[in-house]
């Protein structure tokens, strides 16, 4: 057991920590912090063409095999470019969607045409991908999506329904949709994996305001839009959906981390000027924060071990438990910490600070990508065995 | 990167939890916690002598092993796990660490070897009566009288401190602005007195240790002092700590096996969410302990070996690990009970024996509060 990289890997590290300094200047120096979540609505046409500089030089895909175009990246490498690339202030990446999951959905489960149709896309960034999976109903109960796909007799697949909280749809080419290909079936049984053009006058994109005034999330409508390919066989759908959810394996996340870091140092740097840091609960609530996120680091790096076995398994079933909680502590945090004055806006009609927006926008985390109470189930159920929950259909 | 245990460290975790779950079963436990010494002096022979547990992190040199703080650590979880009552703790993780941090030359060679086979065991004496494990929290008096120290001074909660063959004492000179100094004192030294005290956790059993103008040669001295004394408390904190991962997984483990075959409203209670989603936040908590020990181990290891070190992260790492593994013992034994139900509260069934160890050895060598507070000094002052 160490917690050291490699001479190769600090090589590497080296390599990605120069490129980023000598390139995220210039033009691109307003980047610089933003475009992540609660901002991702932010300066589009420039992290239009930071995408594409990032691809032009090699940096996205990292993970991605050569024949794909990728560098055949190790775990080690990946994370370390996220580490570097959020210690420089990377944006936001408008790429992330295709590059971490739908593109390894196709490397794995798309046909050889298939797969030349749509990767070199992702890999030049030149198409933007968004996921069309939740809908009004079927939140945590995924399987319960109603869009239904159907074949027409022309051979061609047509989707009709609505898809929710989906990030980038109105700047995305494309949407990976989960759709009911068998209209007599339900749950995760009869559905279909589909790639749909976003540029059809059947698809309708239409923003959601959320509580910090920005809309960073969308309602998606297909009204009989012509899907460009089904991936797999009708049916298959479910099978394809749940192997994208693991092709995440967070590397991601030591990058966002030092988002938090970063938000954290601003929160310590405000109770030190306003005398907050005298106070005996704000103190300890400073040091459980801290705490909290030295420990999510270390978890991360045993889940992110190469060849990460069994009990690496366990600290990445708990993984999003803990920083979801962590991180909406944080924004209350902030909020007591700044007493009176986090009450007021930055400027007039509702433009909020970056704590206000921290503060609001974390009560988010624990609700997408696998609710807190969703999270607990599945420890319960994969890690300690326990029953699965009864079912209500 | 490998943040990870390698084989060789799975099969030691392995190997203990095999022997320990033969050796140190529930009817062992109890007779031992009965007993004079309050472990079972042919047990510790066995674990000591033959399977080298004592002298896993000990150099070579000193007729140790040479392994490292991660297979120390590991040991110390299995432990924890089995609820093993021995004096490990104390003559290793205080004990052998104090004269590795501590110690001169000539006490290494003299004092190691006899540790590293178990013939002798050690234990610190620190803490008055309600005292602080802490480097600050010295009581005990020193003064050189010629060719001689003179030690007085009543020292409290001293583990295993009446079985023990060698007292290590943190003492601080008589004289307004003395500094602290560490004194090897063996147990039958002249106006020293002890008396073992009734404790709560019955597993782990504390000495009052009574010093009455002792009168020791120069050589009992060891060379560190205040810095190193603090040193040692963060390296014996991490030890803890991993045995309370192990008691924190143990009683997850434990309250799991019981739901699953506990049946009411005709069905196992493991089907209930209220239940679920309790375990589901007990591995939470044991998770984030073992991913804060494992590294604070990795920490200390780099300590040991390397002549100089960064003291402000090793007491961090100790700190963070400390609070977070005695948190997740406690929440996870205190759950246990509840899981448990009315048979949680019974002297029949473990789960309070693991409860009562979780809560001791939280006041034991800095409790999450004051360990919180220090990082919050290091954070904020």
């Amino acid at each position: 057991m160490n917690m050291t990289f490699s001479a190769a890997d600090e090589a590497f590290r080296r390599d990605a920590a120069s490129w980023l300094a000598d390139n995220l200047s210039g033009e691109f120096a307003i980047l610089k912090h933003r475009g992540g979540p609660g901002d991702e609505h932010s300066l589009i046409s420039e992290r239009r063409a930071w995408e594409k500089k990032l691809a032009a030089a090699g940096w996205n895909c990292l993970g991605w095999a050569a024949e794909h175009g990728g560098r055949d990246a190790s775990i080690s490498q990946q994370v370390i470019f996220a580490e570097e690339y959020a210690r420089a202030g990377g944006p936001g990446r408008l790429g992330h969607i295709g590059e971490g999951l739908a593109g390894p959905t196709i490397a794995a489960f798309a046909s050889p045409a298939q797969q030349a149709r749509y990767l070199p896309g992702i890999r030049s960034t030149n198409e933007l991908w968004c996921q069309g999976y939740s809908e009004p109903g079927a939140g945590s109960d995924l399987a319960a999506v109603k869009t239904r796909a159907v074949l027409g007799d022309d051979g061609q697949w047509r989707i009709s329904g609505q898809k929710v909280w989906t990030s980038l749809a109105h700047l995305a080419d494309w949407c990976f949709v989960l759709a009911r290909t068998d209209p007599n079936s339900h749950d995760h049984k009869g559905l279909g994996f589909f790639l749909v053009s976003m540029h059809q006058a059947a698809v309708t994109v239409r923003p959601i305001e959320q509580l910090t005034g920005s809309a960073e999330f969308n309602e998606v409508f297909f009204d009989e839009a012509l899907a460009a390919d089904l991936v797999g066989q009708p049916g298959e759908g479910w099978k394809i959906a749940m192997a994208l959810l693991g092709f995440e394996r967070g590397v991601s996340t030591l990058g966002q981390q030092m988002q938090f870091r970063s938000e954290l140092d601003e929160i310590i740097r405000i109770a030190k000027e306003n005398g907050a840091a005298q106070d005996p609960d704000i103190r300890s609530r400073i040091a459980e924060a801290h705490m909290g996120l030295s420990v999510m680091r270390y978890n991360a790096l045993r889940m992110l071990s190469d060849n990460a076995g069994a009990d690496e398994q366990k600290a990445a079933l708990v993984y999003k438990l803990h920083w979801s909680s962590w991180h909406r502590h944080l924004g209350k945090l902030a909020m007591d910490v700044l007493g009176t004055a986090s009450e007021l806006c930055e400027a007039a009609p509702y433009a909020l600070t970056r704590l206000q927006a921290l503060f609001l926008f974390s009560r988010a985390d624990t609700i997408y990508g696998g609710s807190n109470q969703i999270q607990r189930n599945l420890i319960a159920e994969r890690a300690l065995g326990m029953p699965k929950e009864a079912k209500g259909r | 990167m490998h943040f990870m245990l390698n084989d060789e460290q799975l099969m030691i975790r392995d190997t203990a939890a095999r022997f320990l779950a033969e050796q140190s079963t529930s009817a062992a436990i109890r007779r031992a916690m009965q007993s004079e010494t309050g472990y079972d002096p042919a047990l510790w022979h066995t674990l000591s002598g033959e399977m080298g547990w004592s002298a896993i992190h000990i150099p070579e040199a000193y007729g140790g092993l040479g392994l490292g703080y991660v297979e120390l650590a590991l040991l110390m979880e299995e432990m924890g796990r089995h609820l093993l009552c021995s004096p490990f703790h104390a003559s290793v993780a205080l004990g052998a660490n104090a004269l590795l941090v501590a110690g001169s030359e000539a006490q290494k060679q003299h004092w190691l070897p006899a540790m590293a086979s178990g013939e002798i065991t050690a234990t610190l004496a620190l803490p008055a009566k309600g005292g602080l494990w802490q480097a600050d929290a010295v009581t005990a008096r020193w003064q050189q009288e010629g060719e001689a120290y003179v030690l007085d001074g009543v020292l409290n909660h001293v583990p295993n401190g009446h079985s023990a063959g060698l007292i290590i004492v943190a003492a601080r000179e008589a004289k307004a602005g003395g500094g602290t100094a560490l004194f090897l004192l063996p147990a039958n030294t002249q106006g020293l007195s002890r008396t073992r005290q009734a404790s709560m956790d019955q597993t782990r059993p504390q000495a009052e240790i009574r010093l009455d103008k002792v009168v020791l040669p120069l050589s009992a001295r060891m060379t560190g002092g205040h810095a190193e004394l603090a040193t040692l408390l963060d390296l014996a904190a991490i030890a803890i700590a991993a045995e309370q991962l192990g008691v924190a997984q143990a009683a997850l483990d434990s309250s799991v096996a019981y739901s699953k075959e506990r049946q009411q409203f005709g069905r196992a209670i493991a089907g209930y969410q209220a239940i679920k989603h309790r375990a589901a936040d007990m591995m939470l908590k044991a998770e984030l302990a073992r991913s804060a020990v494992y590294y604070a181990a990795c920490l200390a290891q780099e300590t040991l070996s390397a002549s100089q070190h960064n003291t402000a992260e090793l007491a961090q790492a100790a700190s963070l690990a400390k609070a977070y593994a005695s948190e997740a013992a406690f929440y996870n034994a205190g759950c246990g009970i509840q899981l448990f139900g009315g048979v949680g509260i019974t002297s029949e069934y473990d789960i309070q024996l693991y409860f009562k160890r979780a809560q001791s050895t939280a006041a034991f060598l800095g409790s999450p509060a004051w360990h919180r507070a220090r990082i919050a000094a290091q954070l904020l002052d």
